[in-house]
């Protein structure tokens, strides 16, 4: 089964987010780049699924060259091709991200299955897989926690509301996935190195535009009081329980 | 119109989330002088005695043999041509997974922009007509994003909590149309095949209390006191990614950004540095307690009561102090 995961570089922000002089995106001088813990269970899932049946785990991304930082992360983890459709931006608007991709996999060899990330870790729009799926008139099914490849088609696994679903897809098909679908593993030094070795096929994005644009960014007001310090060690025990006590939790 | 799309329970009434959407709906209604409509999926049931109390003129019922399905492709496709048939100012849905997909599937069919995850709908701003102005959650909350949203229909799903969903205004009375999309069962799609409910009892994010651990916890088996202390406050354990990552917890325990949202009453963060993902996990709960050998850890900075010192010395010590004062 030939299996291809969209990634998307993301700042790796930490306790606290700077954002750019005119406040339109977070300020990543000081910060390294990473892929959302989502896809990273989906490149995990496709290296699985490529062992498992014969086939090809491909990565793509869209946006400017040092995103190919990210496919070569996945090429590490056992990804055997990565794909770059060349655009100007890092975090192009969804709309945008969508058509790229819906154009890179009309000239693709075609893949049975598409996995994305259930939303991206910077903007989450939690939109860009059914977009693809649409523009390719493709099944799709997001939210998904457990993948069971068959010969023509494939069974997901998601949780909604109270309840567990089950849904079966024809192939090709589309899945945006969770965090939790598994363990991804760490790359070897070997993948690394092989990683760093590939190639990268580019691919020219189609023009496109979007309707939603970033104005500016905001820190959300933090309304929490002055931190008590109820003491050190065991010695703060007693205080700790008074808390307790006081929030009715224990008597 | 605005519209509200309503999703509903499998006995029929409208969900909890859907209270929030009708409630911005009326909102935004009301400042733009425009009548509520909603549409839901299936029978009428009770819903339009439900809707007209809550300020609904007008409902529109899909149906479609295929809608049974629950796949995202059907309703998004069943509401892609609603929309263009009655062309509302605004589609408000609540940020479900199963919303969302229809929404997302419905503006890619429309070829409009979706704003998801959003806290304020501002239409025309400084008197431009086209033009209106969202605000929404980027990053799981922790940063909010202004954005512009320019389409001739403004499709938006909205972040849960905190839209106050009492009592209004009814409407003089609800219209009821059915709309039978226009969907083709030779193209491909997924299909439920499969519904079982979820396994009751405490979850994370319905508990009073999380006992929460990360890297400082320092194993697995490290986490046996949290436990203990979980069991004694009536609480769940919750876990930092370090901790899935190293397979010293299961994911559904991880609190954060890609895992779960918590509401406690008091959440305890043992050995948690406090970074933003994790941070958006826990920032709904009333108070923080934070045990951390770091002092400067930002999460140390952020909790309600701070202790600082070692997981495996503190929790013993107040499992002890409670077991003593109980005489259990
Ligand atoms: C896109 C993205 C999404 C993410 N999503 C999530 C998410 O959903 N949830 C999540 O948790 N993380 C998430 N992360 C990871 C996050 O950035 C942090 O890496 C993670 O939260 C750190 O976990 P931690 O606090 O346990 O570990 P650390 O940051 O290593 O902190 C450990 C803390 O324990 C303290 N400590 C050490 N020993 C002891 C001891 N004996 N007693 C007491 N204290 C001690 C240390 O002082 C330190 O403060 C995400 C990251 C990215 C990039
Ligand atoms: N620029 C991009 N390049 C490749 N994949 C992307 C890009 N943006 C989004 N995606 C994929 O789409 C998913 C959902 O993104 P979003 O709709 O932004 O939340 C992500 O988890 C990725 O799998």
């Amino acid at each position: 089964m030939d299996v291809l995961v969209c990634v998307k570089r993301v700042p790796a922000v930490g306790a606290e987010i700077l954002l750019t002089a005119d406040a339109t995106a977070v300020d990543t001088r000081h910060l390294g780049f990473t892929i959302g813990p989502h896809e990273e269970c989906a490149v995990e899932e496709a290296v699985r699924i490529a062992g498992r049946t014969g086939g090809s785990a491909g990565v793509l991304t869209v946006g400017p060259a040092e995103t190919e930082e990210q496919l070569r992360y996945a090429l590490s983890m056992g990804a055997d091709h990565a794909v770059r459709v060349d655009a100007p931006v890092a975090d192009p608007q969804p709309e945008v991200s969508a058509a790229a991709i819906a154009s890179a996999l009309r000239d693709l060899p075609p893949y049975d299955l598409v996995l994305f990330g259930e939303a991206s870790a910077d903007a989450g729009h939690a939109q860009v897989a059914f977009r693809v799926a649409c523009a390719l008139r493709r099944p799709v099914v997001g939210g998904v926690k457990g993948i069971e490849p068959g010969s023509d088609t494939v069974a997901v696994r998601r949780e909604v509301g109270d309840g567990v679903e089950v849904h079966d897809a024809p192939l090709p098909a589309v899945v945006a996935v969770l965090e939790g679908l598994n363990l991804p593993r760490y790359p070897t030094i070997k993948g690394r190195l092989r990683a760093r070795k590939a190639r990268v096929r580019v691919l020219d994005a189609p023009s496109a535009t979007g309707g939603l644009r970033t104005l500016r960014l905001r820190h959300r007001p933090d309304a929490r009081a002055q931190t008590v310090e109820l003491g050190r060690g065991a010695a703060a025990a007693p205080a700790v329980v008074d808390v307790l006590a006081d929030l009715g939790v224990v008597r | 119109m605005v519209l509200a799309v309503i999703e509903r329970e499998t006995d029929g009434t409208p969900s909890a989330a859907s209270a929030e959407v009708l409630a911005a709906a009326r909102d935004l209604a009301h400042r733009l002088d425009l009548p509520v409509a909603a549409v839901a999926v299936g029978e009428a049931g009770d819903l339009p005695e439900d809707l007209v109390k809550q300020g609904v003129s007008h409902l529109h019922l899909l149906r479609h043999e295929l809608l049974a399905d629950g796949g995202p492709a059907c309703t998004g496709e069943a509401l892609a041509q609603l929309v263009a048939a009655r062309r509302p100012a605004a589609v408000l849905a609540a940020s479900t997974t199963e919303s969302t997909e229809a929404m997302a599937w419905a503006a890619a069919a429309l070829g409009v922009p979706l704003a998801t995850a959003c806290t304020e709908i501002r239409p025309r701003p400084e008197g431009c007509d086209e033009l209106w102005e969202v605000t929404r959650e980027r990053s799981g909350g922790i940063l909010l994003e202004d954005a512009a949203l320019d389409a001739p229909v403004r499709l938006c799903t909205l972040s849960a909590g905190g839209r106050p969903t009492g009592e209004t205004a009814a409407a003089a009375e609800v219209t009821v149309d059915v709309f039978v999309p226009e969907l083709d069962a030779a193209v491909p799609r997924a299909r439920r095949v499969e519904r079982a409910p979820r396994a009751a009892g405490m979850t994370l994010a319905t508990a009073p209390v999380v006992v929460s651990g990360g890297r400082g916890v320092g194993s697995a088996e490290g986490y046996a006191v949290l436990e203990e202390l979980a069991g004694l406050v009536g609480g769940a354990v919750g876990c930092s990614r370090v901790a899935t990552n190293n397979g010293w917890r299961p994911h559904a325990d991880q609190v954060g950004l890609t895992g779960t949202r918590v509401h406690p009453d008091l959440y305890i963060a043992c050995g948690i540095s406090g970074a933003t993902q994790h941070w958006v996990g826990c920032m709904g709960a009333r108070s923080i307690l934070a045990v951390n050998t770091d002092p400067e850890a930002p999460m140390m900075r952020r909790a309600t009561w701070s202790v600082v010192g070692d997981v495996h010395e503190v929790l013993p010590a107040v499992i002890a102090e409670i077991r003593r004062r109980s005489g259990r």
